[in-house]
């Protein structure tokens, strides 16, 4: 007995949750680690205290959220057991070798140095806690690294084959799993989308000050490596982040087609949509406005390729489905126990659409009994959801061009010293703070959505891979989850706000704005360190 | 991998996940045990910090262990990973959820000076603490027991029993244990790391800990031996070749689970471990020998978990319904290459975790005092 519809629904919903709910905080741990890196070594080259208060206080925002970060990251390490038990097995040979890699090469490194970073100011020399800082900043980088190097081998599931003695996927070709095309090419994008944001809650809360005339020299110091920084994390998103990784991997296509509303394979080269509602039933987009040539540069960098549309992907993926059929009558043979030579080849031809086959699952147990419907009903389902997609990442594009422009203008106007006088750019970053969140948050829809039906592409469906777990279970877990971490929620928003007005005020070092020019208000501050 | 063979890679995984759990419970047990304590052995707010931070700057390496024994799991059994982790979901998810309070409950406590918010994160530190301790050795006594659990043949697993079925007298006794010897570990490491009066209350602590401990450890030794039954593999393939867990044939008897400790004599150690660890730590402490009384309790820690593992060698998750799907090391286990992929990742990775570990323990030694957090009241958490 498969799980039932709601429990895989459920299943969803809270992997879905929790997972953008713990990429709140990644993106934050990731480039401001390597900010304070930046900002502690030109206190290390130049001694000056300024640059020493910055990292300490820049540190503290980071504590706050690097918090949130581990405890919303423990769910996630277990969460593939306890939610997703059934794909754990079929691919858990290949998929946790690089959580566990993970795991001792990168959380060990981030967690055993970051308590020194906080408590080894005294303790150490300048250049060995620079070198903690450094390590701290590399063991999240590099957590980041195997974490997608697992997600992109979701995406395109090179270096494995089909073990019908086991029944289950196992590893074949252990550097094709780290050199996956996909996996590289996420990285960088994730990575510089960490940077980026970053940069940008940096520029932002020091614009704040300068608004407020407050802690002047130490904010314009704080915009100038956020705004070098981050000129260079925006155009290595925009500009390296997805350069490939289409070509490569069966759900890329599919993702590209959908990204774009691309229902039909248009003549090279390819016109893109700037602007259209997508309507899923019908298989068009209604509203759309198009420019002509567009697409078919941005996807193929080439004037006479084809950008594959998504009924002629719907349709090679119906033949699929039906050689899949083949497939699982195959390894039903197998199973059955005739292991002739004759019964081996039959399914070691025909196992690249395994997964075709179990798609059908969803609507008959045995998959080799299918009704044409059902085939057609199942080649339907291998299209994700168009509209979600061609939004989401509409909106992630409309960020990046937006924290372009701030970070461009930004940069210029510290080069040019004259950034306190813009108070328009200020205004603007300070509001644009969340952009980096919401281009990542959307970034991951499209990423993840994208891949449906799949969890590993063209090999296991969603539907088959959950734990067979009951709804009550499902319904106590995620009231857990949703108590708690809004519980939490609001614990760091409050300290975080609380510590970006405070500013560097709250190092009790005596030189900045509450204690200097506020005698009064110093009297606050004490009171609530 | 050539140099192992698929039999030799299963054992050395075994040991491996072992060191692993061993690491957690050893560094990571310190820091439950010392939350565990926590409301009850500091009365003032300074004293509080005090404990705090003694394990403030260090805990999260150590719960490091952690995630990467998960990720170990995953990686070696990904079987065990899968069936026992649904299976034990409502116990895990409680795992968890104590779990959240503890990376913000040592970042945030302090950074607001009302009464009020640093009690609340107080509990909220002990539940972090006490809980996890406590439903670990709840879920090992159950793997005694065996999960109700099968497969079907696509090897698929399903859980038939309930959460409130774990809670078994065998295993909450086994809860017991984990507990009052994590708060034993938690109450010797306190002792070490401070002075004054907290340092006294820490040793008495420990004393009524060890004593649980022992009391409990030999009560369940004892129903082990006489109150429940244990597994015992019948039939099996060639474990040096890739094999599916419903391929072998498994009986249940009376007595099994100390069937290992007359076939292997020298495995009677570990439980000999366990008391002499325990008595010996207590006995250090009581002269001041604070040094010793820790490497005794870690030894205690390492003596009680061995003692589990080998009672169940080679078995990792029998199953009480349908003993032919209970998880072996034989039966559990990735494929030859990954093993062996993961087996070179280990050697090289776990030494040098141990290695700058230590530095970071180094630069951080020496006494926690109420002066010391009055002098960094704005920085110490
Ligand atoms: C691109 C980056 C990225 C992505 C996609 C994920 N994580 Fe994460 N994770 C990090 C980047 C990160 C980090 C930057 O390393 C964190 C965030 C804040 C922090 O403290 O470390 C972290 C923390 C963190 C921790 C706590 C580590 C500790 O104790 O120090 C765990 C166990 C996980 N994560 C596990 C996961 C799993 C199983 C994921 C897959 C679903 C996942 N993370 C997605
Ligand atoms: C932290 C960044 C991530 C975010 C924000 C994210 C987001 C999402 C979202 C929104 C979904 C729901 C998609 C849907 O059901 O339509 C999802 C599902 C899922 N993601 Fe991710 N994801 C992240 C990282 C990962 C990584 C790194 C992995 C694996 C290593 C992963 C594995 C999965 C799985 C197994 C599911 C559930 C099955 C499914 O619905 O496809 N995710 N994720
Ligand atoms: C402006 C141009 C941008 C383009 C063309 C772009 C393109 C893409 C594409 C195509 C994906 C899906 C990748 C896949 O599933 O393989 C993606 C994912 C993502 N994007 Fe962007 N993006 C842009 C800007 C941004 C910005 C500004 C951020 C955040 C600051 C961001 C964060 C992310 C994240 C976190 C993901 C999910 C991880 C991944 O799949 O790489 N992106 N992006």
């Amino acid at each position: 007995m498969l799980p039932s519809a709601e429990v895989v629904d459920l299943s969803r919903l809270q992997f879905g949750a929790t997972a953008l709910y713990h990429f709140l905080f990644v993106p934050l741990t990731l480039g401001m680690t390597w900010i304070l890196v930046i900002m502690e070594s030109v206190y290390v080259m130049t001694g000056k205290q300024v640059y020493k208060d910055m990292t300490k206080f820049w540190g503290k925002l980071f504590g706050i959220n690097f918090a949130m970060g581990v405890t919303t990251g423990i769910t996630m390490e277990f969460q593939f057991g306890t939610n997703w038990a059934y794909y754990s097995h079929y691919v858990g040979d290949i998929f946790g070798a690089p959580l566990a890699i993970e795991g001792m090469m990168a959380f060990f490194l981030e967690s055993t140095f970051v308590g020194l970073f906080f408590f080894g100011w005294d303790k150490l020399s300048k250049e060995k806690h620079l070198m903690v800082t450094f390590l701290v900043a590399l063991g999240s980088n590099l957590s980041a690294l195997w974490i997608l190097i697992a997600n992109g081998w979701m995406q395109n599931p090179v270096g494995a084959a089909f073990n019908y003695e086991t029944m289950r996927m196992e590893m074949t070709n252990f550097s094709a799993l780290i050199f996956n095309p996909v996996a590289q090419v996420k990285f960088v994008h994730t990575v510089a989308a960490g940077y980026t944001a970053a940069s940008m809650f940096v520029l932002g809360i020091s614009s704040w000050y300068l608004l407020k005339g407050r802690d002047v020299g130490f904010a314009l110091r704080s915009i100038a490596v956020a705004s070098g920084f981050g000129l260079a994390s925006v155009l290595s998103v925009i500009v390296l982040g997805d350069e490939s990784g289409y070509t490569t991997g069966e759900v890329q296509k599919v993702k590209l087609a959908a990204i774009e509303a691309e229902w039909h394979t248009d003549p090279a080269p390819a016109a893109f949509t700037v602007f259209g509602m997508p309507n899923q039933n019908e298989e068009r987009t209604d509203h759309a406005v198009r420019i002509p040539y567009l697409l078919g540069l941005i996807a193929t960098r080439s004037l006479d390729e084809d950008v594959t549309g998504l009924i002629d992907i719907k349709n090679q993926n119906e033949v699929r489905i039906r050689n899949g059929m083949q497939s699982y009558s195959d390894l039903q043979r197998l199973k059955g126990g005739d292991k002739s030579e004759a019964s081996i080849n039959a399914f070691e031809k025909s196992k690249d659409d395994l997964g075709f086959g179990l798609l059908l699952k969803k609507y008959t147990p045995n998959v080799t009994d299918a009704t044409e419907a059902q085939i057609k009903q199942a080649a339907k389902d291998t299209i994700p959801n168009v509209f979600a997609l061609f939004w989401s990442f509409r909106i992630m594009v409309g960020m990046g061009v937006l924290m372009l422009f701030i970070f461009a203008a930004s940069f210029y106007f510290t080069a040019k010293r004259s950034i306190g006088k813009h108070t328009w750019l200020l205004r603007l970053a300070l509001y644009a703070i969340p952009a980096p969140w919401i281009a990542a948050e959307t970034g991951w829809i499209v990423a993840e959505m994208g891949r449906q039906p799949w969890t590993i592409s063209g090999i296991l469906p969603t539907h088959l891979s959950t734990s067979s777990l009951t709804t009550g279970n499902l319904y106590f877990s995620l009231a857990g989850f949703i108590g708690f971490y809004t519980l939490l929620l609001v614990a760091e928003l409050f300290l975080m706000f609380k510590y970006a007005r405070l500013g560097p005020s709250s190092l009790h070092t005596g030189r900045y704005f509450f204690e200097k020019y506020q005698p009064t208000a110093t009297h606050a501050v004490e009171s609530t360190s | 991998m050539t140099f192992f063979d698929y039999t030799t890679l299963k054992l050395i995984w075994w040991l491996f996940i072992g060191v692993l759990l061993i690491g957690f419970a050893v560094m990571d047990g310190f820091d439950m045990g010392v939350a565990s304590w926590l409301p009850f052995l500091g009365k003032t707010d300074d004293e509080r910090r005090v404990i705090i931070n003694t394990i403030g700057p260090t805990w999260e390496g150590n719960q490091t262990w952690l995630v990467t024994a998960g990720g170990a799991i995953f990686a070696a059994w990904p079987l065990v990973y899968a069936a026992a982790f649904s299976g034990l979901y409502i116990a895990l998810l409680l795992v968890l959820f104590a779990l959240f309070f503890r990376p913000v409950g040592f970042d945030y406590r302090s950074k607001l000076a009302d009464p009020r918010w640093r009690n609340g994160w107080d509990w909220a530190l002990f539940t972090g603490g006490a809980v996890p301790a406590l439903v670990f050795g709840v879920a090992f006594g159950n793997l005694f027991i065996g999960l109700p659990f099968h497969y079907d043949e696509s090897l698929r697993s399903f859980y038939t029993g309930s959460f409130f079925g774990l809670l078994n007298p065998f295993a909450l006794l086994c809860g017991a244990v984990s507990l009052s010897m994590l708060m034993l570990h938690g109450a010797i490491y306190l002792q070490l790391r401070t002075d004054g009066a907290v340092q006294k209350r820490a040793q008495k602590a420990a004393l009524i800990a060890g004593m649980v401990c022992a009391a409990a450890f030999a009560l369940a030794g004892i129903w082990i031996a006489y109150g429940i039954d244990g597994y015992l593999i019948t039939s099996t393939q060639d474990t040096n070749t890739a094999l599916n867990p419903l391929a072998k044939t498994v009986e249940k008897s009376a007595g099994a689970w100390l069937s290992n400790y007359h076939a292997y004599p020298w495995m009677i150690l570990a439980p000999i471990a366990g008391f002499a660890g325990i008595a010996l730590s207590l006995l250090n402490a009581r002269f001041k020998n604070e040094r010793s009384a820790f490497l005794f309790s870690s030894i205690a820690i390492a003596g009680i978990i061995l003692t589990a593992g080998f009672s169940m060698f080679p078995f990792i998750v029998p199953s009480s319904t349908d003993p032919v799907s209970s998880l072996t090391i034989w039966d559990a286990v990735s494929s030859k290459k990954t093993l062996g992929i993961m087996f070179i990742v280990t050697v090289i990775f776990l030494p040098l975790i141990m290695l700058y570990t230590s530095w970071v323990y180094r630069v951080l030694r020496g006494k926690i005092t109420v002066q010391s957090i009055k002098d960094n009241t704005h920085t110490a958490y």
